[in-house]
C-alpha cells in the first residue's frame, strides 16, 4: 500500500523543511564600475574582468556587432517596453549582494515564507544574501561527481580549467547569428554552468544548479554549456520555485547542450521570475545517433517570457522531447513552445505543452516541427492543452509544421478547456471549497509534467500552484 | 428527528420547470427509494439537494437538521453531512483517488478547525485500505486518476468508496446500481448496508427492484413529471417491476 499511494505531500514537505542545500560564494574581488547601456567598451571590460583568452573576446565582439546590427524580432509579443539603454549589462557579484533586503517587495517575502524557506536562504535567493554556507553537503556532492569524472563548474571556471573542450563546443549549438538575443547573450554572458559527462557515465543524482552558488542567483545573461558524451546520461535541474527577485528586469540566457551518440539527457527548469522581468531565453540541444534529449520546462512569473527550447535531431535514431507548462497570471504573457528539427531519418520527437491562464493572463504556444528532405521515417507528435480559468484570460496556439519528406508520421492536437462547472461541482460536493476545487483541477492538469520532476521540486511546484491560486476566487 | 425535509420544491433549469412541488421527509436511519420513468426529474432532485448551480429553486424549502440548505454552497452542504453518489461521476484527470480523498478529508477537518494539521498519513492509508477491502477494490485503484478512464462499474464503486470515507448523515444514491455487474451490485450494496444504521438516512434512486433486494427500503416513492405521486412500502417496488408505469401514468398524468 505504501507504494501505491504516492501522494505523501506532508512527509515530503517535512523533509524539504530542513533545507540541506549548500551554497558557496565566489571570490570576485576585482573592481569594475558598472554603467548602464551597452557599448564595445562594456563588452571588452567584461572579458577583461573575467581574464578571458583572446578568442573569447573576439567571439564577444563579433556577437556585439551582430546584436547591434540585427533588427528586433517583429513576430510575437511586443518588446517595446524594454529599455535597453537603461540596463546594466554586467553586474559584479559583490555589487549584487549589496542590495538591501528591505527593498525586496513584500509579496516576494511572503511567498518565501509560505514556501517555508529559512530567512538566510530567502536573502540569498533574493540576491541580497551574504555568504550562505553549508560546505559539507556541497563538497560531498562534488566529490561524488568527481569520482565519476563528471565536470560541474561555473561557466567561467569551465573556460579556465577546460579551455580546449570548452572551445570545441561553445557557440556550436547556438551560433551568434541565431537570433538577436542569442547574440546579445554571446556578447555579455556571465554566470551559468559548464557540465561534462564522460563516455558511458550515468550521473545518478540530478545536477542541481542551485546547489551551486551564483547560479541560484541566475545572472541576467547566464550561459550554460552541457556536453553529454557517448552513452552517458544526466539530468540537470535549473531554477527554483521561490520567486527570483531581481532588480534587473531583463533576463536573456543561452543554454547549449550536446548529446552524443547513445547518450541521454534531460534539462528541467522551474522558473518563477518576479513579475517585472522580461525573460527571453534560447535553449537548444543537438542530439546525435540514437541519443535522446528531454526538456522539462515550467514557467511561472515574469512579465513576458519568450522561450522555445529546441532539439536539433542530427543523426538517425535521435529523439527529442519537450514537456512544458506555463502559468500566465494577471498582466503576464507566456509565449512558449518548442522547435523540433528533424535533420536525419528515423528521428522522433514529442511536444506536450500545457498552459494555464488566469486573471487576464495570456499564454501562447508557438512551436515548429520541421522535417528536412531525406529524413524518412520521422515521427513527431504535438499536443497543446490550454486551460483558461476565467473569461478574461487568453490562450493562442501558433503551430508551424514544415515537411519536405513524404514518409513521415506527424500528429498535432490542440485543446482549450475551461475548468468545468461539472468538475467544480463534483469536487465541491465532497467538501472542497471552490478555490480548493479549482486548484485541484489545475494541479491535475499539470500532473503529467510535475510527475517528471525530482520529488522535492514536484512538491514545491504543487505548493506554488496553490499559492498562485490563492485568493483567485470570489 | 427528521433529518431532511423537502417541502413543495419547485426547480427549473433554464426557465423550464422540472420539479413541480415535490415533498419528502427522510429521517435518520430510514432508507427511501425513488423510482420513476426517465426524465421525470430524479437526478434533478439529487443535484438540487447538493446545490448544483444550474438548478434554480423557484419555490419551496429544503431543511436539513433544522438548517435552511438552500442558503448553503455545495461544499457547505457536503460538510453538513449531505452526500450524493452521482449518476454520472465526473473525471478529474491527473488527480489520484488517494490525493483527492485526502484533500477532501483534510479540507473538512480544516473547515471545522482551522488549526487542524490534517489526517496523519499512516492513519489515512490504513483507513483507505480498509474501506477499499470492504468494497473489494484493488489497492492500486488509489493511485489512479479519479474517474479518468474508469469503467462504469468502477465509477460507481469509487462513489461508494467516497461515501464510506466521508461518512455522511444523508446519502443520495443516484442510480448507483446501473452499470454494475451482478457481483459488483452485491458488493456495493453490502458496502452501503455496512454504512447504514440509525444515524444515516439514505435516498436510493433506481430503476430496478433488484437493488432493493439488497438495500431494503422502508419507503418506496414513485415520481412522475416532477412530483412524488405514490408512496408505499417495499412491495410498491415489486408491484412496479411487474406492472410497469402505465397504471401510474393513467392515474396521474394530466391529459394533454
Ligand atoms: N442541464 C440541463 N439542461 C436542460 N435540461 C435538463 C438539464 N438537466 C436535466 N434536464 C431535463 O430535465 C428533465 C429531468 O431530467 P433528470 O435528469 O432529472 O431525469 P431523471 O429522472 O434523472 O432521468 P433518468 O432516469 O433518465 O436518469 C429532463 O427532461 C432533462 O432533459
Ligand atoms: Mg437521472
Amino acid at each position: 500500500m505504501a507504494e501505491e499511494i504516492k501522494t505523501d505531500d506532508n512527509k515530503i514537505l517535512e523533509e524539504i523543511g530542513d533545507y540541506k542545500y549548500g551554497f558557496h560564494d565566489r571570490d570576485d574581488n576585482y573592481v569594475f564600475k558598472s554603467e548602464r547601456g551597452l557599448s564595445r567598451e562594456v563588452v571588452e571590460n567584461i572579458s577583461r574582468m573575467k581574464g578571458e583568452p583572446q578568442w573569447m573576446l573576439d567571439f564577444r565582439l563579433k556577437a556585439y556587432e551582430h546584436y547591434i546590427n540585427r533588427p528586433m524580432p517583429n513576430w510575437g509579443p511586443t518588446l517595446d517596453e524594454i529599455d535597453f539603454d537603461n540596463i546594466f549589462y554586467y553586474v559584479k557579484p559583490t555589487e549584487k549582494s549589496e542590495k538591501n533586503w528591505d527593498n525586496v517587495p513584500d509579496d516576494i517575502k511572503n511567498t518565501f515564507n509560505k514556501l517555508g524557506i529559512p530567512e538566510a536562504e530567502q536573502k540569498f535567493l533574493a540576491g541580497v544574501g551574504a555568504q550562505y554556507e553549508s560546505e559539507m553537503v556541497y563538497h560531498s556532492i562534488l566529490e561524488h561527481l568527481e569520482k565519476q569524472g563528471v565536470v560541474f563548474l561555473s561557466i567561467e571556471d569551465g573556460l579556465k580549467q577546460y579551455p580546449d573542450l570548452f572551445k570545441e563546443y561553445f557557440g556550436t549549438v547556438i551560433p551568434i547569428e541565431d537570433n538577436k538575443f542569442a547574440a546579445l547573450n554571446s556578447a555579455v554572458w556571465s554566470g551559468g554552468s559548464f557540465v561534462y559527462v564522460p563516455k558511458g557515465v550515468t550521473v545518478d543524482l540530478p545536477l542541481q544548479a542551485y546547489f551551486r552558488l551564483n547560479t541560484a542567483n541566475v545572472g541576467q545573461f547566464e550561459r550554460t554549456l552541457i556536453i553529454v558524451d557517448e552513452g552517458a546520461s544526466v539530468h540537470y535541474v535549473e531554477g527554483c520555485t521561490a520567486p527570483q527577485y531581481t532588480t534587473n528586469s531583463f533576463h536573456s540566457g543561452v543554454i547549449e547542450i550536446i548529446v552524443k551518440k547513445g547518450a541521454r539527457s534531460r534539462y528541467s527548469t522551474i522558473q518563477n521570475w518576479s513579475t517585472n522581468v522580461f525573460n527571453l531565453v534560447t535553449q537548444r540541444a543537438k542530439v546525435f545517433a540514437n541519443a535522446s534529449h528531454e526538456w522539462v520546462d515550467a514557467n511561472l512569473g515574469s512579465k513576458l517570457t519568450m522561450k522555445y527550447p529546441s532539439c536539433y535531431l542530427m543523426e538517425s535514431g535521435a529523439h527529442g522531447e519537450m514537456l512544458s507548462m506555463a502559468f500566465a497570471g494577471p498582466g503576464q504573457t507566456q509565449d512558449a513552445g518548442s522547435k523540433m528539427m528533424h535533420f536525419a531519418p528515423n528521428t522522433t520527437s514529442k511536444i506536450v505543452s500545457k498552459s494555464i491562464s488566469k486573471g487576464g493572463g495570456r499564454a501562447s504556444y508557438r512551436g515548429m516541427v520541421k522535417v528536412y528532405k531525406g529524413s524518412k521515417g520521422v515521427k513527431s507528435n504535438v499536443v497543446c492543452d490550454a486551460l483558461l480559468l476565467d473569461p478574461k484570460s487568453r490562450s493562442d496556439t501558433y503551430p508551424t509544421i514544415e515537411i519536405d519528406e513524404d514518409d513521415v508520421t506527424i500528429g498535432h492536437e490542440a485543446s482549450v478547456s475551461k475548468v468545468g462547472e461539472e468538475q467544480l461541482f463534483y469536487l465541491m460536493s465532497r467538501g472542497l471549497s471552490e478555490e480548493e476545487a479549482t486548484t485541484m483541477v489545475v494541479s491535475g492538469f499539470i500532473e503529467p509534467l510535475v510527475k517528471e520532476l525530482p520529488m522535492e521540486y514536484a512538491v514545491e511546484m504543487n505548493r506554488l500552484i496553490q499559492l498562485q491560486m490563492e485568493g483567485s476566487i470570489g | 428527528m427528521s433529518q431532511l425535509e423537502i417541502k413543495n420544491l419547485h426547480v427549473s433549469i433554464e426557465d423550464k420547470e422540472i420539479l413541480k412541488g415535490l415533498s419528502l421527509t427522510i429521517n435518520q436511519g430510514e432508507i427511501h427509494a425513488i423510482m420513476g420513468p426517465n426524465g421525470t426529474g430524479k437526478s434533478t432532485l439529487a443535484y438540487t439537494l447538493m446545490g448544483h448551480p444550474n438548478y434554480t429553486v423557484t419555490k419551496g424549502e429544503i431543511i436539513f437538521k433544522g438548517k435552511n440548505v438552500l442558503e448553503l454552497e455545495p461544499d457547505e452542504r457536503s460538510r453538513a453531512g449531505i452526500f450524493l453518489a452521482f449518476q454520472y461521476p465526473v473525471a478529474i484527470p491527473g488527480v489520484t483517488v488517494a490525493n483527492f480523498l485526502r484533500t477532501a478529508i483534510n479540507s473538512r477537518r480544516r473547515a471545522e478547525n482551522p488549526e487542524d494539521k490534517g489526517m496523519p498519513i499512516p492513519e489515512f492509508r490504513k483507513m483507505l485500505k480498509e474501506k477499499m477491502d470492504t468494497l473489494k477494490m484493488d489497492h492500486n485503484f488509489a493511485g489512479r486518476y479519479l474517474n479518468d478512464g474508469f469503467s462504469g462499474g468502477e465509477k460507481k464503486r469509487a462513489e461508494i468508496l467516497q461515501m464510506a470515507t466521508l461518512k455522511p448523515e444523508i446519502a443520495i444514491l443516484d442510480e448507483t446500481d446501473s452499470g454494475l455487474d451482478i457481483d459488483a451490485l452485491r458488493i456495493v450494496s453490502e458496502g452501503v448496508n455496512a454504512l447504514s444504521g440509525p444515524d444515516l438516512g439514505v435516498l436510493v434512486i433506481t430503476h430496478y427492484q433488484r437493488l432493493l433486494n439488497y438495500i431494503k427500503p422502508n419507503f418506496v416513492h414513485i415520481m412522475l413529471d416532477g412530483r412524488i405521486v405514490e408512496s408505499g412500502g417495499a412491495d410498491l417496488a415489486l408491484h412496479l417491476e411487474e406492472q410497469g408505469y402505465d397504471w401510474v401514468r393513467e392515474k396521474y398524468e394530466e391529459p394533454a
